[in-house]
């Protein structure tokens, strides 16, 4: 059994977004990097996975140099070996051939990651995977249970969730409550120095979308509070002035 | 050349974030001289809520009403609507972003070889290349998009445009698909999901609760709430952690990101991660007995006081002005 789980090198939850060279570039200064918080589920579940099934464990990034701890700490959270793509991941369609690349030739029975990445928010790169490799892409999926070569999921949908069985080779992309995000310990932070973090170049460059510009949503205005004994006062604003109701 | 909306539907009705698919295909054939707006149903769906498509933009709908389509099966949709896409001569397809939109969209970018856009926020410019302003950052930022390639693929966001209500009903025009039996590979065993409820992600109106409600057994208030303004429960991530309230209730970076006209939220502090997740409502009510709670910062409007006296009243108020 083999498992592979495909994170993302993202800002953390908590940073703030800016942009520098004439809002063309994203502003690093100052922001902390993070394992994608939806990777970090997938991640979480196929570690459990790993050691349930005696499987082994890869971790993929494509990304710069500067992802490297970001691999690293997948490392210490449990997978066995990193492979990073040696480049910045341009689009969905680039990332996906990336890691449909590695995938024919590794033949992962496994492919997890997050539903989404909280940069780009696409969610699209398991659905390109998966039919690129024809196989079954399942996307947002809050629990998979392996039990032979069947595989038992539940998938969220608006309003509540349906459950779903495939056969395995099979890619989904995770959500919470899949797993519990882990921490590494230790002895995991130590193992993770020596384990193989493997820099491959990337096989095909071509993209179908590029972007030309970031912006900022407009600064929201004050607020205007209502006294807590005068809630028609509220109700007048929202119909009147909002005209929301 | 046509545009093609693939039309989602549940409990026997157009889904409302299809039919704003459906008035965004319109909106961009008028812009940019698309050619007709075709919009693809799979399914069984009774044709004449299908008709309904018309009103909202659409010149003609394509239904297969095979039973095994009704559920919805990803790589089987997939198939379907490629083929449709292909059938019609159409270069864009428009869809609602949803749980299964997203699914089937990523799997029609590689089968149609299209440029895929998600989280679309408005019309294309298209005076100098093919540009989309996409939400990016979980809402924090935009992103101006050029897609590249011939066929396109634009997944549209609640509110992008205005839904059209003057169309004409349209003819529907039905089909039967052959689709390979190894596209239903992927069995849905049981579907467990909230009836005659509005849902979260299509609400106009939404209204959640934090950790200031204290309990569960409080909801009530939040739901008579709701129930005055039509509309949907949410939470914030620390409630539906504890297992307050449903994991498909929870709003916020790694939950629902609504686009509502109005979100009222109660007792909840405004962590960045629960703003992420509500930043592209048009007004924001925030409502807390904390004044240096950082939702404040965030609101259109605010009442500074305890949510068990506060929520009561403003129902009361509301049921006034009926």
């Amino acid at each position: 059994m083999k498992i592979l789980v495909c994170i993302t090198h993202v800002p953390d939850t908590t940073s703030k977004i800016q942009f520098t060279d004439n809002n063309t570039k994203f502003d690093k200064n100052g922001v902390q990097f993070i394992i994608g918080p939806y990777d970090d589920y997938a991640l979480a579940r196929a570690v459990e996975l790993k050691e349930q099934l005696n499987a082994t464990l890869t971790v993929l990034n494509v990304g710069e140099a500067e992802t490297e701890p970001t691999l690293r700490k997948a490392l210490a959270i449990g997978a066995d070996d990193a492979i990073r793509v040696n480049s910045f991941p341009k689009d969905s369609l680039f990332v996906a051939k990336q890691i449909t690349a590695i995938a024919k030739e590794n033949n992962y029975d496994l492919i997890l990651m997050g539903r989404e990445s909280i940069d780009f928010n696409g969610g699209m790169v398991h659905g390109m995977v998966g039919e690129m490799l024809g196989i079954p892409s399942i996307s947002p999926v809050m629990k998979l249970e392996i039990e032979g070569t069947t595989v038992k999921m539940a998938r969220e949908i608006e309003g509540g969730k349906e459950y779903l069985e495939a056969s395995l080779p099979l890619i989904a992309g995770c959500q919470e409550p899949i797993a519990e995000w882990k921490i590494p310990n230790m002895r995991g932070i130590m193992s993770a120095r020596t384990k193989p973090l493997n820099v491959v170049e990337p096989v095909d460059e071509s993209t179908a979308t590029e972007v030309m510009q970031f912006q900022l949503p407009p600064a929201k205005g004050a607020v205007k509070l209502v006294d807590k004994d005068n809630v028609e006062e509220l109700v007048k604003l929202l119909k009147n002035d909002a005209k929301v109701l | 050349m046509s545009i093609l909306v693939y039309i989602e539907h549940a409990e026997g009705a157009i889904k409302k974030t299809s039919l704003e698919a459906v008035s965004y295909g319109k909106a961009l054939s008028d812009k940019i001289g698309g050619g007709d707006v075709i919009a693809v149903a799979l399914g069984a769906i009774d044709s004449g809520e299908l008709k309904k498509a018309g009103i909202a933009g659409a010149s003609k709908i394509i239904h297969d009403a095979n039973d095994k389509l009704t559920a919805g099966v990803i790589q089987a949709h997939a198939d379907a609507v490629a083929q449709v896409y292909n059938q019609v001569g159409a270069n864009t397809l428009v869809l609602a972003k949803s749980s299964l939109g997203d699914a089937v969209a990523a799997r029609l970018a590689i089968k149609l070889n299209a440029g895929l856009v998600s989280n679309v926020v408005d019309l294309p410019e298209t005076s100098d290349g093919y540009k989309v302003k996409r939400s990016i950052y979980t809402g924090k930022a935009f992103a101006e998009t050029v897609i590249n390639t011939d066929h396109k693929i634009l997944a549209v966001k609640k509110n992008a445009v205005d839904l059209l209500t003057d169309g004409a009903e349209a003819d529907v025009e039905s089909v039967s698909l052959s689709i390979d039996e190894a596209n239903f590979a992927t069995s849905i065993t049981s579907t467990d999901k909230a009836t005659g409820e509005i849902l979260l992600p299509e609400a106009d109106i939404v209204v959640s609760g934090g950790r200031g409600m204290k309990g569960p057994e409080n909801w009530g208030m939040l739901e008579d709430l709701a129930k005055e303004l039509g509309a949907a429960t949410g939470c914030s991530k620390p409630v539906s952690d504890i297992g307050w309230r449903p994991h498909h209730e929870h709003v916020g970076q790694t939950g629902v990101k609504v686009a509502p006209t109005l979100y009222v939220a109660v007792g909840i502090s405004g962590a960045i991660q629960h703003l992420a997740g509500v930043n592209s409502s048009k007004y924001i009510v925030v409502i807390n007995k904390d004044p240096e709670a950082p939702f404040f910062k965030a609101a259109d409007y605010g009442i500074v006081g305890d949510a068990f006296e506060v929520i009561p009243k403003l129902t009361e108020a509301l049921k006034a002005i009926k």
